[in-house]
């Protein structure tokens, strides 16, 4: 018989190494998360993830599935420290959706919108960050990055180089690319990297594709990143 | 012509009255008058007091940003910034205006007809209607769109469907009715599908018909006040605007043409590109915002209108046959060369209105706007100028980009900042006429504003607000006495410092 645990009250199977965010999309049980992709190792960095496990806060995409787990998910308090989180993300960088070519296309966008943010709430940073665009194909905006590491991930684990790591601590922390100029046209990396399709705000493009979905063919236009996440992430899983 | 009255020689014994802020206009402006003890005129200025700094901060961004990032200038007329940045980035792209697919021009085109009429619509029903309808010096109650759905509500209804069927148009080219997107580098995004094309050409006559009567309601209005509606205002000037080859009314893409008061070519068939050999700008101190003029004139005569007025004077004709017979009656009712008439915006106004409508139906039934061959590619370039009519005029988009196509430099010539000196010149006309010498009432400043509303500005997008600009109001009375003065710092806080 299989092992389960339960999330809101709801029975989930799981197979031993799985973590909970596995078992919970597994089972088409959304958890938020921004950080988290299934194709790389967990790195439990954004917290919005952050489940109650018999009634202790843990990350659900590092923390492993055990048999009897009572996991409270959905639930008002939780939800209310994940919109926090996402306004601390937003007031942190430069996000000026509007005119962003990311929107209606950007994770992060998606998950202020599943979580009812409705404002920044806390005071912006305006902090200056800068572009380089010195890549001929590929563009880095700082203002936008929220330092989730998966472009770093995906460049070490999928594309077998190093093109970005994360540098500083605290509100200094930026994301550096691996060349002696500290520009990203000196690095190996190119327009059909992984990590330069990973980014899951709008901090990593590919030059010259902006605006080319029209309004309404988005992938977030109909449908919530509940919905896109849980579809998308089960076909990563069965693959 | 009124020029006398932009600064007044002895401030210190002059009374000043404010209105503040200018009503039913797009951003936020003022109009001071200083008074001598018999209630004279002796100064009239429109004053813009918002600050925006679109030209600097849109330097540093990726160059396929500006469309959708400067189109964020306005509420209003976002499509005409949108398209006219297009039109300078698909320069970037290697791409001039007669390499432009067919299918995209036409789409560009259509989504500019649909802005235009709407903008149209929203400025002649919703702000003007009323000072037409119930007289300028209407009690206030009455100078509302509220008032005309009391009293005309057939009429309220028609303004508000024509101005939400162009708001249609927008979406189905753009994706929103505001701040959509649409035109890319070299093209367009998408077509209409079949469905889209069927649900706007099923509206499309009645659209025809409620803008035939708007322009006959608007020559009743003028026609019946007849040399009150051509003195009001109206300042003799310099007009320009795009133009077809031919001479035809343009509103997309054509050259720079420019008549003086007589109607004699100043400039025609000018590539926009060029823009700079032409124009320049003058600043002022006491208003945020530039004032253009026609370098070959220079900067005393040179200003020139932009806007419906001189784009239906300036054209030869219209190519849609009912817009055509009503400029032909709209440029014999003066037996003027050129219509001067401030109040003749209106009228022209609706003409253009008109003209969108059968345009749009035009385009309706174009195949071309199903195409799917949206987008061309060329050699990649530094400078990019669009420049297209907007609903208030001429509106220029001039932009530098880097190797790494990062924006270095930008420049845009609004449209309302073209008319900034007719502008002025008008409400010192009005002040000179009709207010000077008589006790000031609030229905009698009305006029200037009535003045100011003829020419449909948008203060935001001609200026270039921050919002918290700082601030200083004095009242002064007749002896030079400060009565009053109000501070607002550049946190916005608001002082009163005498009076309190």
């Amino acid at each position: 018989m299989a092992k389960t645990i339960t999330i809101d009250g709801l029975s989930i199977p799981f197979e031993d190494g799985q973590t909970i965010m596995q078992a919970a999309s597994d089972a088409g049980v959304y958890i938020p998360h921004l950080c988290h992709h299934p194709e790389f190792t967990p790195h439990g960095s954004c917290k919005l993830c952050t489940v109650k496990v018999n009634g202790r806060n843990c990350s659900a995409c590092t923390f492993p599935a055990m048999e009897g787990q009572e996991v409270i998910n959905n639930a008002k308090d939780l939800n209310a420290d994940r919109q926090k989180i996402t306004q601390m993300l937003f007031v942190e960088g430069n996000h000026f959706c509007p005119s962003c070519e990311k929107t209606g296309n950007c994770q992060l966008q998606a998950v202020a919108y599943h979580l009812n943010m409705l404002d920044d709430h806390f005071p912006l940073f305006y902090q200056h960050r800068e572009l380089d665009a010195s890549h001929t194909d590929i563009l880095i905006d700082h203002n936008r990055c929220i330092f989730c590491t998966l472009c770093v991930r995906a460049s070490h684990e999928h594309d077998g180089k190093e093109v970005f790591a994360i540098s500083g601590r605290g509100i200094n922390k930026h994301l550096i690319v691996n060349s002696e100029s500290g520009l990203l046209k000196d690095t190996n990396m190119t327009a059909s990297d992984k990590a330069a399709h990973i980014c899951p705000t709008g901090a990593i493009l590919i030059k010259h594709t902006a605006y080319q979905v029209p309004i309404g063919e988005r992938i977030y236009d109909h449908q919530q990143i509940d919905q896109v996440s849980l579809n998308s992430e089960q076909v990563d899983h069965d693959k | 012509m009124y020029e006398h009255l932009e600064t007044a020689d002895n401030k210190e014994n002059l009374k000043r009255v404010v209105v503040e802020p200018v009503s039913r206009v797009e951003g936020h402006g003022k109009v001071t008058l200083l008074l001598d003890e018999d209630n004279k005129v002796k100064q009239a200025r429109l004053h813009i007091v918002e600050f925006r700094g679109f030209e600097r901060f849109i330097q540093g961004r990726p160059y396929w940003e500006l469309p959708v990032l400067v189109q964020r200038l306005c509420g209003i007329c976002p499509v005409s910034h949108h398209l006219a940045a297009a039109k300078a980035i698909d320069q970037l792209v290697g791409i001039d205006p007669a390499n432009l697919p067919v299918a995209a021009d036409k789409l560009r085109r259509l989504l500019h007809f649909g802005q235009v009429l709407q903008s149209h619509a929203l400025h002649f029903f919703h702000l003007s209607s009323p000072d037409l309808l119930f007289g300028f010096e209407s009690e206030i109650s009455k100078r509302s769109i509220i008032a005309v759905i009391e009293a005309h509500p057939d009429l309220a209804v028609q303004g508000v469907m024509l101005r939400k069927y162009g708001q249609e148009v927008i979406r189905m080219v753009s994706g929103k009715r505001v701040h959509g997107t649409g035109a890319i580098p070299g093209g367009m995004n998408k077509s209409l599908t079949k469905d889209e094309r069927d649900y706007l050409l099923k509206d499309i006559d009645q659209i025809i018909n409620w803008s035939v009567a708007s322009v006959a309601l608007i020559k009743k209005v003028h026609c019946a006040n007849l040399p009150y509606y051509d003195d009001f205002a109206t300042i003799r000037s310099n007009y320009l605007g795009l133009t077809k080859p031919d001479g035809a009314l343009e509103l997309y893409h054509g050259g720079i043409r420019a008549k003086n008061a007589d109607g004699d070519t100043i400039i025609d068939h000018v590539d926009y590109c060029k823009y700079n050999d032409y124009i320049h700008e003058e600043v002022r101190s006491w208003t945020y915002m530039k004032f253009p003029y026609l370098l070959s004139i220079g900067q005393e005569n040179g200003w020139y209108r932009v806007g419906p007025l001189a784009r239906v004077n300036n054209c030869d004709y219209i190519d849609t046959p009912l817009a055509e017979i009503e400029r032909i009656e709209f440029k014999c009712h003066s037996n003027e060369a050129m219509v001067h008439s401030t109040l003749a915006f209106h009228w022209a106004r609706l003409i253009e209105l008109l003209h969108c409508a059968e345009s749009i139906k035009t385009l309706l039934n174009d195949p071309d706007v199903l195409s799917q061959d949206l987008v061309a590619k060329g050699e990649k370039r530094y400078e990019g100028v669009g420049v297209i009519e907007a609903p208030r005029g001429t509106l220029f988009h001039h932009y530098q980009v880097d190797e790494n196509d990062i924006v270095t430099k930008a420049n845009l010539i609004v449209s309302t900042t073209s008319n900034n000196m007719a502008m002025n010149e008008s409400v010192r006309q009005v002040a000179a006429e009709y207010l000077s010498g008589q006790e000031l009432t609030e229905p009698l400043l009305n006029n200037l504003e009535v003045a100011i509303r003829a020419y449909d500005p948008c203060l935001s997008c001609a200026t270039h607000a921050i919002g918290k600009m700082p601030l200083q109001l004095e009242l002064i009375n007749a002896e030079g006495q400060l009565i009053d003065k109000l501070v607002k710092g550049s946190d916005g806080h608001i002082d009163r410092t005498i009076n309190a």
